[in-house]
């Protein structure tokens, strides 16, 4: 442990934390967009800015180390304009759909534009171009919410045989993409949803349940996936007294996420579950719960031994 | 292999060949201090990084040898500690010249210090501001220089690898330094048992793929680790984890060209020349509206005009001198009255301009300063990398403000936005790139801010140079001889024939090409 200043608190802190780390460990929230702890630190979205005595410039708390006798402070005059303008330049590129975006209430650009009262204004400059990705029956991904925090690309790239999406072209331009720009159906995406649960906006959405519930409504209910050894976490929504949906919780490191343990914890969840489909040569196509689970063979056998009986 | 006593043996055979050969083709000061370009344009210029540059025949490693190559090498080798080496760095005071001006000696000193299995050392010659080509000049004209020092930092810093990092647009760079490098392990003084020593150090050639940021060092770093050239957040130290978060040092291709020659010629010469801050010269591409433009090496310290107009020759065709644009995308502008600042990191930085690469691009009165701020502008915008939110969005923003004001629909708030804007992105983003984007708007605002409000307040611009903001008009001098309507693009001039004719102001595209034509310039342009 160390010990160092927050706000003008005196705190002891564990040494190899950092800066954003730290404060939280204090209960201090600092704003961040990029930041997840089980992700790499990129520092891009700049929102995490602190000053810490005896630097003249800005410091992203997420990407700063403690130091012993360190004294930063979270908010001040100079820090809250840097946020502020921080979160306005990104709605001036967002479009002004919470009344209705599936995101609404968990939405963290929402919840910082709230926090700081920063809000949108008409301009006649240039905005992300609307390209929506409708291609696949599990997400949604919208190109014109997107912030590019980048932290679907790093969840993706952290599975080896996975890493299908990509930041393409650059500056203003720049936009997350799979593969070499293929859609979610054409591409390698395994429909994974580990890019849906770390995406802080609605630029990806877990589309079976889009439309069903909104995020304030309903009971949520953690299971456990049961169809491998890793025991991702799923949360049950219950709406009206009825499961509705489920939805994957953020992966932790050696728990990938998969398609087929969220068809199966859907399955045995839900109560009037959608039809499932199954990706095959690079198309999406309806099938029957018995082949999405690859259940065929065992279900066959369990036929054949029930005439035995 | 090259022994050390052989080194003396090629010097003396090709130096003499060198002489005469230059000596027959003219235009050479060659005596006791060395081989020196002659003419007026060298008189005031002090030639270090670019001593040998148009002198010896860069593909040649024996005459880079006649003009003491790598004889700094070889008693480093044979005679001087690691830490010695960066000692003598330390006390030279050599700074980074690819912009930062880090002491070089302390990043050596700091990549020392952590012990690791592998280190490298990067030579950073992905040239990217626009105007600047020196160190393209250098690797063309000179490249066992940096192949020399890249070695001397490899010892000083235990490291056995070294990476160039040269645009792929530079071809002919390209090849030089291949044909450069395949000698110098032929030579021996790269490569294994260097100069039959235990030292060994290799460079390999990147090549960037084209994008400016690849320039800033971590961003580099990725693209050589075959990454997106975008930069990375400074967790730790280049100089303590990496290229593949091994300690790393990168050096600019002009620093790397100093310093074989500090080696041989001693601290103490090299600190004489300079200002005590920013000891050595620093080569600046002089280009823009001057006289005689190129390449000019100076010591540091030396005021603005002198360069501008007793090298270069000051502003041709008549016109008057307005602003001169150091530090390329990242720098300011700098107006007369300042011209006798002296160029060195320190002062530069103080009128809110930047020494950077050393692009020096001077501007006359047609020049229209806001113009200018959305030319950078425009480069820097095409060139953010686009992973933090102040310089992907924010500069989009600037540039939009700018080109509503220079086309005048611009508004007194927007001057205001921006200057806030500008605050942000210099406070908030990631890299250096990022930073000093605004630089060229809040240097023309705070020198010629008058500009900004004529294109905002009067809707004119002063320079005569924003196509918007024009109009022309066609005065009675008009013969009617129809040119002008016959010309126009656009058809939107009427008359009828030896009668006066009228531009029809809504449709004009201000192209221009009626004042062209017209016979007896009956067009003007306000």
């Amino acid at each position: 442990m160390i010990n160092m200043v927050i706000d003008g608190k005196k705190v002891k802190v564990s040494r190899d934390s950092t800066v954003l780390e730290a404060a939280k460990q204090v209960g201090i929230d600092i704003p961040a967009l990029c930041y997840d702890k089980n992700l790499e630190i990129v520092a891009a979205c700049r929102l995490c800015v602190v000053e810490i005595d005896g630097k003249n410039k800005l410091e992203t708390s997420c990407s700063t180390k403690v130091r012993e006798g360190m004294n930063v402070n979270t908010h001040s005059e100079k820090i809250d304009t840097v946020r502020k303008d921080v979160l306005q330049l990104l709605l001036d590129s967002h479009p002004n759909d919470c009344l209705t975006c599936q995101k609404a209430g968990e939405c963290l650009l929402q919840k910082y534009a709230y926090e700081y009262d920063v809000n949108f204004v008409k301009h006649d400059g240039a905005m992300r171009p609307h390209l929506v990705d409708t291609s696949s029956p599990y997400i949604l991904k919208d190109d014109s919410k997107c912030i590019l925090c980048g932290k679907c690309v790093r969840t993706c790239s952290e599975v080896a045989e996975r890493q299908v999406l990509a930041f393409a072209d650059r500056g203003y331009d720049t936009r997350i993409v799979l593969d070499a720009d293929q859609t979610l159906e054409t591409s390698s995406c395994v429909s994974c949803n580990r890019c849906v649960t770390v995406c802080p906006v609605g630029a990806l959405i877990d589309k079976r349940t889009l439309g069903k519930v909104r995020s304030w409504e309903g009971e949520k209910q953690v299971v456990k996936c049961k169809s491998c050894q890793y025991g991702c976490n799923f949360e049950v929504i219950k709406n009206r007294g009825k499961n509705i949906a489920v939805k994957a919780m953020e992966p932790t490191e050696g728990r990938p996420l998969c398609l087929r343990g969220r068809l199966t914890t859907e399955f045995i969840n839900v109560d009037k579950p959608e039809k499932p489909f199954r990706k095959i040569d690079g198309k999406f196509e309806e099938t029957s719960w018995t082949k999405a689970l690859g259940l065929e063979e065992v279900m066959e056998k369990m036929e054949l031994l029930k005439e035995d009986e | 292999m090259l022994v050390m006593d052989m080194l003396d043996e090629i010097k003396d055979k090709n130096r003499k060949q060198l002489e005469e050969r230059l000596t027959q083709k003219g235009g050479y000061i060659i005596d006791e201090d060395g081989i020196k370009l002659d003419g007026d344009y060298f008189k005031k210029q002090v030639r270090i990084a670019l001593k040998n540059c148009d002198i010896i025949d860069p593909t040649n490693i024996e005459e880079y040898i006649a003009m003491d190559g790598y004889f700094s090498l070889k008693n480093i080798l044979n005679n001087m500690s690691q830490q010695e080496v960066i000692d003598i760095m330390k006390q030279s005071g050599l700074r980074g010249r690819g912009g930062a001006g880090f002491p070089t000696g302390r990043k050596w000193e700091t990549a020392l210090q952590y012990s690791s299995d592998k280190k490298y050392v990067i030579c950073n010659a992905d040239e990217g501001d626009p105007g600047a080509f020196m160190d393209r000049s250098i690797l063309e004209k000179d490249p066992h220089s940096v192949l020399e020092a890249m070695a001397i930092a490899g010892f000083a810093i235990g490291s056995d690898q070294g990476f160039i990092y040269v645009r792929a647009e530079y071809p002919v760079a390209v090849k030089r330094l291949k044909a450069a490098i395949a000698q110098a392990k032929e030579y021996g003084v790269l490569g294994e048992n260097i100069f039959g020593t235990n030292f060994n150090f290799d460079i390999e050639l990147r090549l960037g793929a084209g994008a400016f940021v690849c320039g800033e060092g971590t961003a580099l770093i990725e693209s050589i680790e075959g990454k997106r050239g975008m930069p990375r957040t400074k967790i730790y130290r280049t100089a303590h984890r990496g290229l593949w978060q091994k300690p790393t040092i990168i050096n600019n291709v002009e620093t790397l060209a100093n310093i074989p020659v500090i080696f041989q010629k001693g601290v103490d010469w090299f600190t004489k020349i300079g200002t005590e801050k920013s000891p050595g010269t620093k080569v600046f591409a002089l280009v823009g509206k001057i006289e005689t433009a190129g390449l000019v090496e100076v010591p540091m310290g030396m005021p603005l005009h002198e360069i501008i107009y007793d090298i270069g020759g000051g502003v041709p065709d008549g016109k008057s001198f307005k602003a001169v644009q150091t530090g390329g995308p990242s720098g300011g502008c700098i107006p007369e009255n300042l011209l006798d600042t002296p160029v060195d990191f320190e002062s530069l930085a103080k009128i809110g301009s930047i020494m950077g690469s050393g692009g020096m691009v001077v501007m006359d009165n047609t020049d229209c300063m806001v113009d200018i701020a959305k030319f950078f502008l425009d480069f820097t915008v095409d060139e953010s990398c686009g992973k933090c939110v102040p310089c992907r969005e924010g500069t989009k923003r600037m540039l939009e403000l700018l080109e509503k004001i220079t086309s005048g629909n611009g508004k007194k708030e927007d001057i205001d936005t921006m200057e806030r804007l500008a605050v942000t992105i210099s406070s908030a983003s990631l890299c250096g790139l990022g930073q000093t984007a605004a630089n060229p708007v809040v240097s023309t605002l705070r020198y010629f801010r008058d500009e900004y409000e004529a294109h905002v307040m009067d809707k004119k611009c002063p320079a005569g140079s924003c196509q918007s903001l024009l109009q022309y008009f066609i005065t009675d001098k008009c013969i009617g001889c129809t040119k002008c309507a016959k010309v126009c693009p656009v058809h939107c001039i009427s008359g009828k024939v030896k009668q006066l004719h009228v531009i029809d102001q809504d449709i004009c595209i201000k192209c221009g090409a009626c004042q062209e034509t017209c016979p007896v310039n009956a067009i003007t342009r306000s």
